[in-house]
């Protein structure tokens, strides 16, 4: 077990490394001078010269990677062209508003998937197992930022229901603790904050969990109807135990195990997912904000925040793997 | 005696074709995936042939004609179907010739993949050790980024363009073909035919290229109809967020992106019928997948996608 992590660990090391080497080739071959990017079209000659010189862009690639990557293990990920603030401020700005948004998105999507494949497994091959099946097949076909904008459209504007953007309609004071409004709000008894927060995040979350939604209910649903083959039920049944027992007893437990790393996975999905949503529903996100930087060129933006996602998102592999490690004692890593 | 020979030269012929005639029997039994499969074909032939069936020039623009509903409306001009977008252009057949556009980068896009996924992943199962250990490391890396954010940042970095888009794709299914490669490679190895065709002495390449390769097609071609769902649904994406297809395109990310400022306005259509067209070509594609995965290879029958 912790020869297995301290090896999980080495190789994450190992694979960073390679996504910092990767993305800075890549920022690096883009079209376009670094210097005259950071210095404007306009600048003179001198200027270029004096900033060549402050980002070392006259040494060689690999001593430039050097340099960026002992700046970047000191937490430095250097500052945005564009607003000349530094990255790693940047992100830790925006990080809350995507955070709150996946994390509500994941559990619409988890509860919704779930209770939709077990309902479906057990009664396969009934109408609710078809209506879900094909609901299923329409989440993993949707193109989320049309659904986004269909919803918006909908909902926010001809019905007139739910804001179309933002996180806070103007007026509510929230003070902010963690962040994150809902639980700001939660954490400050505000209720009317809350309300409109909650509100707010409605439509971008159920957008954002569509896909996630639909991989998880089918999941959830081979992996029920495969626990409910096994030998162990059927005796169960044999022994007289009641079909509500067995299944909510003993079938749902077993058929959630695999469930756990669908639900990881499903991270990568989200951010991928944050960059639409935010986009459609102008909130202030690391995914608005990591579009942006691409359209507008912003290269310390690029090569930072790719590897701080990097990073959270093979930490957090590593744990849905170890955490399966628990839940499921026949699994043995090597 | 040379009747005996024809006998057992035709029967390996005879069995190849009786598999093949299997799989076609299981699909055509397959109702979903029937219907994906002509859903899919209708699309294609109409985009293929969107100069035959546009009524009009995709890039025709009339200022006078602008955001004006279709058929559904009495407000709609005849002879535009679906309505016009904000330059007064016909989106029926901006639709027909975006198509072309957005199918043809997923399909490149999957094209790469495939190319670049099976070379990675017949090294890596077949020749396991180092090389397994050298490729496998590289898709772990390339797994470390989200797709659609791989794609974003190797589009964006690259410039803008279906060409670019379509390499930004292509990078990132090639990871995720080389490990099905490798899983179905690794499988068919260890077969006693290649251990037949070890000691008979065939060379490697003609084991990999004819015994191994083509007994590992059928997890291939399912991932690959699955993917290539995917990979139009990044495509358009792209197109979306700005970084693929550029104007005057009709590519139906983009379109869909550039009317989305009207959606407040109340001309829907715009928007909304770009997005329709992705989703049943997705589905289209799903339908077929799920349907082939079930023909061929009936272990993976509801099982996990990947």
């Amino acid at each position: 077990m912790k020869e297995y992590i301290l090896k999980r660990l080495a190789m994450l090391i190992i694979v960073l490394l390679g996504v910092s080497i990767i993305t800075f080739v890549l920022v690096r071959s883009a079209p376009g001078d670094p210097a005259v990017h950071l210095a404007g079209e306009h600048a003179t000659q001198a200027t270029l010269d004096a900033i060549r010189e402050k980002y070392h862009l006259n040494e060689p690639l690999y001593v430039q990677y050097i340099i960026w990557l002992e700046m970047a293990l000191r937490g430095d990920l250097g500052r945005s062209i564009k607003s000349r603030e530094l990255v790693r401020v940047e992100i830790i700005e925006r990080l809350p508003t995507t955070l709150e948004l996946s994390l509500i998105a994941i559990i619409i999507a988890s509860a919704v998937g779930i209770i939709a494949g077990i309902v479906s497994a057990v009664r396969q091959y009934s109408a609710i197992d078809y209506s879900v099946m094909f609901g299923a097949l329409f989440g993993v076909s949707m193109p989320i930022f049309w659904l986004g904008l269909m919803l918006l459209y909908f909902v926010g504007v001809r019905l007139g229901w739910l804001p179309i953007g933002g996180r806070l309609s103007v007026g509510i004071d929230l003070e902010s603790i963690t962040g994150l409004y809902v639980l700001d709000s939660i954490l400050t008894l505000n209720g009317e904050a809350f309300i409109d927060s909650i509100k707010h995040l409605l439509l971008p979350s159920i957008a954002l969990a569509t896909i996630p939604m639909a991989t998880i209910a089918r999941m959830t649903r081979s992996s029920m109807l495969e626990v409910l083959r096994q030998d162990y039920i059927r005796t169960e049944r044999a022994k007289g135990l009641s079909e509500r027992v067995v299944i909510y007893k003993h079938a749902i437990k077993n058929a959630l195990i695999p469930i756990v790393t669908v639900i990881g996975m499903n991270i990568g999905v989200l951010m991928g997912g944050a960059v639409l949503t935010e986009t459609i529903f102008t909130l202030p996100g690391l995914g608005k904000y990591i579009a942006d930087a691409i359209l507008a060129y912003d290269y310390p933006v690029v090569q930072g925040f790719t590897i701080f996602f990097a990073t959270a998102f093979v930490i957090i592999n590593l744990i849905t793997d170890i955490l399966y490690m628990y839940i499921d004692p026949r699994i043995k890593y090597r | 005696m040379a009747q005996k020979h024809d006998q057992i030269v035709a029967e390996p012929e005879v069995k190849r074709r009786t598999r093949l005639q299997d799989t076609i029997l299981q699909l055509r039994k397959n109702k979903s995936a029937m219907f994906g499969l002509l859903l899919l074909l209708i699309i294609v032939i109409l985009c293929i042939g969107a100069p035959l069936f546009a009524p009009r020039d995709p890039h025709d623009a009339n200022l006078d004609y602008g955001l004006k509903p279709g058929f559904w409306s009495k407000d709609g001009l005849p002879g535009y179907l679906l309505g016009t977008d904000a330059l007064g252009r016909d989106l029926f057949s901006r639709i027909l010739y975006g198509g072309r556009v957005t199918l043809s980068v997923g399909f490149v896009a999957l094209g790469f993949a495939l190319v670049m996924g099976t070379l990675m992943g017949t090294a890596s199962g077949y020749f396991g050790g180092m090389v397994d250990n050298i490729v496998m490391r590289i898709v772990d890396i390339l797994f470390a980024y989200p797709a659609l954010l791989l794609a974003l940042v190797v589009a964006g970095t690259l410039g803008r363009g279906i060409d670019k888009a379509m390499l930004a794709i292509g990078i990132v299914y090639t990871p995720q073909m080389a490990r099905v490669v490798r899983g179905a490679v690794l499988t068919v190895k260890e077969t006693e035919y290649i251990e037949a065709e070890h000691a008979i002495g065939s060379s490697t390449l003609r084991i990999i290229f004819r015994h191994v390769l083509p007994n590992s097609m059928a997890p291939i071609i399912v991932y690959s109809t699955l993917m290539l769902a995917t990979a139009i649904l990044d495509a358009a994406a792209l197109g979306f967020l700005g970084v693929g297809a550029q104007a005057p395109s009709p590519e139906w990310g983009l379109t869909l992106s550039l009317s989305r400022k009207y959606l407040v306005t109340g001309a829907w259509w715009a928007a909304t019928f770009p997005g329709l067209a992705i989703l049943i070509s997705v589905i289209s594609l799903n339908l077929l997948g799920d349907g082939l995965r079930d023909a061929l290879d009936p272990r993976l029958k509801g099982g996990a996608k990947l």
